[in-house]
């Protein structure tokens, strides 16, 4: 989804609002309701077990861009919980309302029913040249837009598998697993020279994947 | 601190938190001790103590450093670090040539068990946005400024790996102890924005 999440490379921002070794990460949650976003969240992810925690993250996704800019992070997993819990037929729209005696805003409609991991993916080693997949995918996916069509080398592939973010995400139980690759970028290579250079490492999913063929120019 | 209210209610973020919680509880979807138990693990057990530790003892034992570059999850299965947003643990090995940097432009992934839950900045906009394209100048705007002879390497956290920084042992350093050396290790040289500083 080309969402405004997808925010890497994204100009605008000022300063990281950080000195570092600077404490203000403590307390962990600086106000009341803070420690909710993320228990609340596992109620509905572990014990009810009504959507996973890529349906949380597709959910924070389609928060509205305009409420999405003006909200603060713990809030983004309230109202993606309570988004999934009336989708998932657990609340309503009404109870939520009458709780807070407003209305309670709640993320957009999903645009897309997901897709199934693509049947065509190949087995990667370490050291070899692939290209991120040049497609849109209106739904959840993992790979940040800024690697669309670009080259990179493999440098690990990962023991295990997990579930396809493109199809867990939109509540697809029997989502195929993959690997995923961490895949280096030069800096370069996605942002010119209007960039630092550098390497970028992203951690992609198999089915994101294509060999490369031509030689990196 | 003032709640930023969402464009169309005038409600807060902490009443809207509250009113979910309350409906969820008066349908009795809540266990027990469920939600005071998840914030005591989130706020107390995840630390960045935990990966103090864990890097503290790769410097000082050459075979549990092999171990943790090689298999990070084994490694902090160790020290009991694994769980929730730490189930795949990856090291990324600073060099005096490399130095690695760790971002989730798309949220906030972070390596929970091992590096404490992530700080605001790390899941604000700004980092979020700037980390993977220039990470040399924020790294340097944060207070850390590295030479030029120096790669900046940023990892994205996209996927379930998740990592933490093996920093490079700073000078000075010889005779101290595993205690001593831990506490040179802080959550921002984890994150790998900040290097280890002796004295």
């Amino acid at each position: 989804m080309d969402g405004f999440h997808d925010l890497g490379g994204f100009q605008g921002f000022g300063p990281v609002p950080h000195t570092i070794n600077s404490l203000g990460y403590k307390p962990v949650f600086k106000e009341d309701w803070e420690h909710l976003a993320y228990s609340l969240m596992f109620v509905g992810v572990d014990q009810l077990k009504k959507f996973s925690v890529d349906e949380v993250r597709h959910a924070v996704e389609r928060i509205d861009v305009r409420q999405h800019v003006g909200t603060r992070y713990y809030e983004r997993y309230v109202i993606a919980t309570a988004t999934l819990l009336v989708e998932t037929g657990v609340l309503t729209q009404d109870e939520l309302d009458r709780a807070l005696g407003s209305p309670f805003r709640l993320a957009n409609p999903p645009r897309s029913g997901g897709r199934a991991a693509p049947p065509d993916s190949t087995r990667f080693e370490v050291g070899d040249r692939v290209v991120v997949r040049e497609e849109h995918v209106s739904g959840h996916i993992r790979a940040p837009g800024y690697v669309r069509g670009k080259e990179g080398v493999v440098l690990h592939r990962t023991t295990e598998s997990w579930p396809f973010p493109d199809a867990i995400g939109h509540g697809d139980t029997g989502a195929a697993h993959q690997p995923t690759y961490h895949v280096e970028f030069r800096v370069k290579d996605l942002w010119g020279d209007a960039a630092d250079d550098g390497y970028v490492v992203v951690d992609l999913f198999e089915g994101y994947l294509d060999r490369a063929s031509g030689q990196r120019a | 601190m003032s709640a930023t209210p969402s464009t169309d209610t005038t409600s807060t973020p902490g009443e809207r938190a509250w009113a979910l919680f309350r409906v969820m509880q008066e349908k009795n979807l809540i266990p027990d001790g469920y939600v005071e138990g998840m914030t005591q693990l989130m706020s107390e057990q995840f630390d960045p103590a935990n990966g103090a530790r864990v890097v503290a003892r790769a410097w000082v034992d050459p075979a549990f450093r092999e171990l943790l570059l090689k298999d990070g999850t084994a490694a902090c299965a160790q020290f009991g670090y694994t769980g929730p947003q730490g189930e795949y643990i990856v090291a990324l090995e600073d060099t005096p040539t490399l130095k690695n940097v760790i971002v989730c432009s798309l949220c906030s992934c972070t390596n929970w068990p091992v590096l404490g839950l992530p700080p605001e900045w790390y899941k604000g906009f700004e980092y979020r946005a700037r980390l993977v394209r220039e990470g040399r100048t924020v790294l340097r705007e944060l207070g850390t400024n590295l030479p030029d002879d120096v790669v900046v390497k940023v990892w994205d956290t996209t996927a379930e790996s998740r990592y933490l920084v093996l920093p490079v042992r700073p000078a000075g350093t010889d005779g101290m102890s595993e205690a001593q050396l831990q506490a040179l290790i802080t959550k921002d040289v984890l994150i790998g924005v900040a290097l280890p500083r002796v004295g």
